[in-house]
């Protein structure tokens, strides 16, 4: 094995050691802290890293006139503009407790330039995009609840009492049933297909997640897979 | 790791030492503390969670010796695993490029680093097919470590020239940017295969209703339980949950990774069975309340599965 291969893998088999005997031996407690502000700190430092690289790609696309480019344009201006406002603290008013510091101010405040910024370009645009997954989830369960065969039609009953239930015209569709009957109304239908068979389905998922999380750590921090860094090189 | 718990020790030790002579006021405070019982090695709360890590442990090393041995196990067909030579041969034979999303987390998440290595894996076969792979990534370190994962697996290949580094770039940290940019990307390249293996939020049914509105085969892998309905209604194929993490262990078919499997499901039945016994122990005890031996098993097995 190279030592291109070997310096980080054994990086992540004394980290991954450390961090995880942190969580249960108290006097190793910091250390584990301490790897994860390492994380932190080299993330930061990658931060320049993704720069760089919108840079590099989003001119080149401008350069070659590619499909899109004009995007390309868009992000690089307003980069340029949030980089310039946030770093430069631009509008922000310095700190009361501080007020012959130039950059004392606090620029996250909603009536600085950086604040504005945020709130009124980055929000709105944020919650459209959000907003869009309404459409998304409308054209996925047409999809999913197309009566095909014999568990689409159980998985479109199911959908339908479980979204029935939790809308008021559950409530009136079968609100008149006697009291003997409520566990037929919808609404009460809903909570116990949620609560019983998507909660013990969703337990069964779960454990089955939290085992594969274990085994998967335990395949790296023991060097038995090492394809993490490509190659498909494994033990 | 002993040398680090060593000088943690030595640091504490020196600490209260260096301390006694310059404050001799604390002695008596001091010698109050020592009359308190001394804090355990090992965090109790925690004590069942590690009893099932070694376990783990235990039993992983005990079906990678048994694998080694050379009765490795026989693993069940996973269809999306199988899907990945057929997703990235159609997408050479289209001549479209293949879109791999790594997810939206940070290499500190397992998911993302599960995702890595079915990058790799993709990468490779990419190479082999001469098909070309893109990765934008929503965090700069992801970027770098699927650079090097897609540089090594095109090494691999004997295909060091496939690799494209610019293919591989940073977008943004912001959710729903990245998520506006992948869909905006996949409408205009319209990439004959898509990859979403990684940890997902809400953008997931973004990706996947976009990749089915352009045609393209997909193939998902997630731990997020959340998003799995929104995999599994889009995609074409989508790795749940354990599956997701088993797909580094499957690709690779070596004795040693899938001997975890093994351990894997071995400590599935243990669970299994310990909830099965404290279900029964639970109900005897509920209906029986004279039966104290049942209510202590009950709460035994509780105790034991971290409650």
């Amino acid at each position: 094995m190279t030592l291109r291969r070997m310096i980080p893998m054994w990086i992540a088999v004394i980290g991954g050691f450390v961090m995880l005997l942190s969580a249960f031996v108290r006097p190793i407690e910091g250390i584990g802290e301490n790897f994860a502000d390492a994380f932190n700190v080299i993330a930061a430092i990658a931060v320049a890293l993704g720069a760089g690289s919108l840079l590099k790609v989003n001119l080149s696309k401008i350069s070659r006139r590619e499909a899109g480019w004009g995007f390309a344009g868009v992000i690089l201006i307003t980069f340029a503009i949030t980089l310039i406002v946030g770093l430069l603290k631009i509008g922000v008013h310095p700190s009361h407790d501080f007020p012959a510091a130039l950059f004392s101010g606090k620029q996250e405040t909603a009536d600085s330039p950086f604040g504005w910024l945020y709130e009124y370009a980055m929000v709105p645009l944020t919650s459209t995009m959000f907003a869009l997954l309404a459409f998304y989830v409308a054209s996925a369960a047409f999809r999913a609840f197309r009566a095909k065969n014999v568990e689409a039609v159980l998985l479109l009953v199911t959908a339908f009492i479980v979204l029935l239930g939790r809308t008021f015209a559950g409530v009136v569709l079968t609100g008149w049933l006697p009291d003997w009957a409520s566990g037929l109304r919808f609404e009460n239908l809903s909570v116990y297909v949620m609560q019983v068979f998507n909660t013990a389905g969703n337990r069964a998922i779960i454990i089955g997640i939290a085992l594969g999380v274990a085994a998967t750590s335990l395949r790296i921090l023991l060097g038995v897979d090492r394809s993490w860094m490509g190659g498909g090189d494994s033990a | 790791m002993v040398l680090g718990a060593c000088i943690g020790f030595a640091k504490a030790a020196a600490g209260q030492v260096a301390q006694h002579p310059a404050q001799p006021a604390a002695i008596s405070q001091t010698a109050l503390q020592a009359a308190q019982p001394a804090p355990t090695l090992l965090k109790e709360s925690r004590l069942p969670l590690f009893t099932w890590i070694l376990g783990i442990a235990i039993a992983t090393t005990i079906f990678v010796a048994r694998a080694r041995g050379g009765k490795p196990p026989t693993i069940r067909r996973i269809a999306a695993l199988e899907a990945v030579d057929e997703a990235v041969g159609r997408a050479t034979e289209m001549g479209r490029p293949i879109l791999f999303i790594p997810g939206i987390q940070d290499m500190d998440n397992i998911q993302t680093v599960a995702g890595i290595t079915m990058l790799g894996r993709v990468a490779k076969t990419a190479a082999e097919y001469d098909a070309v792979i893109e990765a934008p990534t929503s965090r700069s370190l992801v970027m770098e470590a699927a650079r090097d994962a897609v540089q090594a697996s095109c090494l691999a290949a004997g295909r060091p020239d496939a690799f494209q580094p610019d293919r591989i770039n940073y977008i943004t940290d912001e959710q729903f940017g990245y998520a506006a940019y992948v869909g905006g990307k996949m409408m205009r390249e319209k990439p004959a295969a898509c990859f979403y293996m990684g940890c997902f939020f809400a953008e997931s049914l973004i990706f996947a209703e976009n990749g089915n509105a352009i045609g393209a085969i997909q193939i998902a892998g997630t731990a997020e339980s959340s998003q799995l309905p929104f995999f599994v209604a889009a995609c074409d194929y989508t790795l749940i949950g354990e599956e997701f993490f088993a797909a580094s262990a499957y690709l690779s078919g070596e004795p040693d990774q899938l001997g975890t499997l093994q351990a894997q499901d071995a400590t599935k039945l243990a669970i299994l069975m310990f909830i099965v016994a404290g279900t029964l122990a639970a109900t005897i005890a509920a209906v029986m309340p004279s039966a104290d031996f049942f209510a202590k098993t009950s709460a035994f097995l509780q105790r034991a599965m971290g409650n």
